[in-house]
């Protein structure tokens, strides 16, 4: 079960809030001082990803992030509800469609996944039918110390 | 914390730069506010800028993109875009992204101000 549910609509004045969150979380969980930095990062950069995901494709449904606490990791899993192409429903313009207008903005969210995969080691990007998903984790104090 | 953004004009050696200053959190809804700024400044004329980023305390792949689309307008121009910036956790986000190949970044505004290169 998930130790912190978040669900926020897909405005970027939220992001910072699911950032604050995590980090938060994340200390209580144990992990690393030196560690959060990045998690805020990494958190804030699936969110951004989501919400321009979402706000691309006009979905009015909510950014999900899951901050779970297991017995050796802590792990942050946002959601987004973009279906991935091909699947059902086919929506004009869906996720890799070719008919989106071209802005500055293309590429950050490849530059978003770039500093995702730079900063985490253990990383899982999915999607389906009812959207995608990344999965991130991070080793706790106690596991660090155990290992 | 929210965005804090101020420009002033100083000469160098090379002819007249342009620092903006910036403070504060540079994210997905931030960003937006420092694009305006540079895009502002390259149509009034100032074609040499340099950022200041040492009040920045956090800097996502959103403020990345507006840099980099802040050096393509000034290099329109044969302009420059240079970074001031000495904290760790913020050069890192531009070492993994490979964009310390492409910014010029100082350790002080004078050291900026100052390059002809």
């Amino acid at each position: 079960m998930a130790t912190v549910e978040l669900r926020f609509s897909a405005q970027p004045e939220h992001v910072r809030t699911a950032r604050l969150v995590a980090a938060a979380v994340a200390r209580r969980a144990g992990v690393d001082e030196a560690v959060l930095d990045e998690v805020r990062l990494a958190v804030g950069e699936a969110c951004s990803r989501a919400v321009g995901l979402h706000r691309s494709h006009g979905i009015t449904a909510p950014v999900s992030v899951v901050l779970t606490e297991e017995e050796k990791a802590f792990s942050i899993e946002v959601g987004d509800a973009v279906p991935e192409p091909g699947s059902a429903p086919a929506t004009p313009g869906a996720r890799g469609g070719s008919d989106e207008p071209e802005t500055e903005g293309d590429g950050e969210d490849e530059m978003g996944l770039a500093v995702i995969s730079g900063l985490v080691d253990d990383v899982e990007v999915r999607s389906g039918a009812d959207g995608g998903t990344i999965r991130m984790s991070w080793p706790t104090a106690l596991a660090a110390v155990r290992s | 914390m929210d965005l804090s953004l101020s420009t002033r004009n100083v000469s160098g050696p090379g002819g007249d730069r342009t620092v903006v200053e910036v403070g504060g959190e540079i994210d997905v809804y931030t960003a937006p506010k420092l694009r305006e700024q540079l895009v502002e400044l390259v149509n009034d004329g100032s074609y040499h800028l340099v950022v200041d980023m040492e009040g920045v305390d956090f800097l996502d792949s959103t403020g990345l993109g507006v840099l980099v689309g802040g050096l393509k307008r000034v290099r329109a121009h044969e302009g420059s875009l240079r970074l001031v910036c000495n904290q760790e956790r913020i050069l890192k986000i531009f070492r993994i992204t490979g964009l310390t190949k492409v910014f010029p970044i100082h350790t002080t505004v004078d050291e900026a101000v100052a390059a002809t290169d």
